[in-house]
């Protein structure tokens, strides 16, 4: 057995994201770190540093589907690895990403009402009324319940795909992964160039 | 230099995902993600374990007889 590293245990992190969330709605707003330091390694490093190691989900999916052997190990099928799906599904999430953004804005400029419903796999509507207690802004209450809205269905997709395949199938097709990774592929492919001229 | 394992990991690199899973589990290290883009194996430490293929979420890590 390898020994393990502190960010092993980052896992950790995710759960206390969603259950912070489960009673104040407000701290879904901590869920940006997920979407802002993978695209700070891609970017500013031109590294997957976050996926490889500081990923609280994968670091989540690991602990269970290799750690605890709650995951079958079957090959994911092909579908799901192929690029089509993966730029596919990274569309279909930034629009619903830039949907939710709507929704915030709707709310912010008074056209429609603060929903205290979380949305799993952007259909369902779940009742939620009791982690928001006020404190802040109805649009940013909005965003917070927007984006924990995110946050729970990618978990869930994640933690059912690690029961049926690897333990890090989520990895294949997780939205931010595929982002960052055409990020550091264009600036490895510039940084050849440069190499060469 | 010391012998060589009969086979080896090699990495479908078109597929992978980049995402650190066989790094993740290499006993020995030879597992670097490049430049955020697909999973190189240093040929000279890898024992041809297969851990690396076994996590590889997208099953794009094979284990083969040295050529």
């Amino acid at each position: 057995m390898k020994k393990s590293h502190w960010y092993n245990y980052l896992w950790i992190w995710a759960v206390v994201y969603f259950a912070m969330g489960f009673f104040n709605i407000l701290f879904a707003w901590l869920g940006l770190i997920d979407f802002f330091l993978p695209l700070i390694f891609a970017v500013g490093f031109g590294n997957k540093g976050f996926c490889n190691r500081y990923c609280d989900r994968g670091q989540l999916l690991r602990a269970l589907g290799s750690q605890k052997g709650f995951s079958r190990r079957k090959d994911a099928p092909d579908w799901m690895k192929s690029r089509a799906f993966r730029y596919g599904f990274l569309v279909f999430f930034l629009v619903m990403f830039m949907n939710m953004l709507y929704a915030t804005y709707q709310v912010f400029a008074g056209a429609s009402n603060l929903r205290e419903v979380v949305t799993l796999f952007w259909t369902i509507h779940v009742p939620w009324e009791w982690a928001y207690h006020g404190g802040a802004a109805p649009w940013a209450a909005q965003f917070a319940f927007g984006l924990y809205s995110i946050m729970l269905t990618s978990a869930i997709l994640g933690i059912l795909t690690m029961l049926a395949y690897k333990p890090r199938s989520w990895c294949v097709y997780c939205p931010m992964g595929t982002m960052t990774q055409l990020i550091c592929r264009a600036k490895a492919g510039t940084r050849e160039e440069e190499k060469t001229s | 230099m010391a012998m060589q394992s009969k086979r080896h990991a090699v990495v479908d690199t078109s597929l992978c995902v980049a995402c650190g899973a066989c790094m993740e589990v290499c006993p020995r290290g030879a597992i670097t993600v490049w430049k955020g883009s697909y999973s190189v194996v240093d040929d000279a430490l890898c024992i041809g374990c297969g851990l690396c293929a076994r996590e590889c979420p997208a099953s794009v890590i094979r284990v083969e007889d040295r050529p």
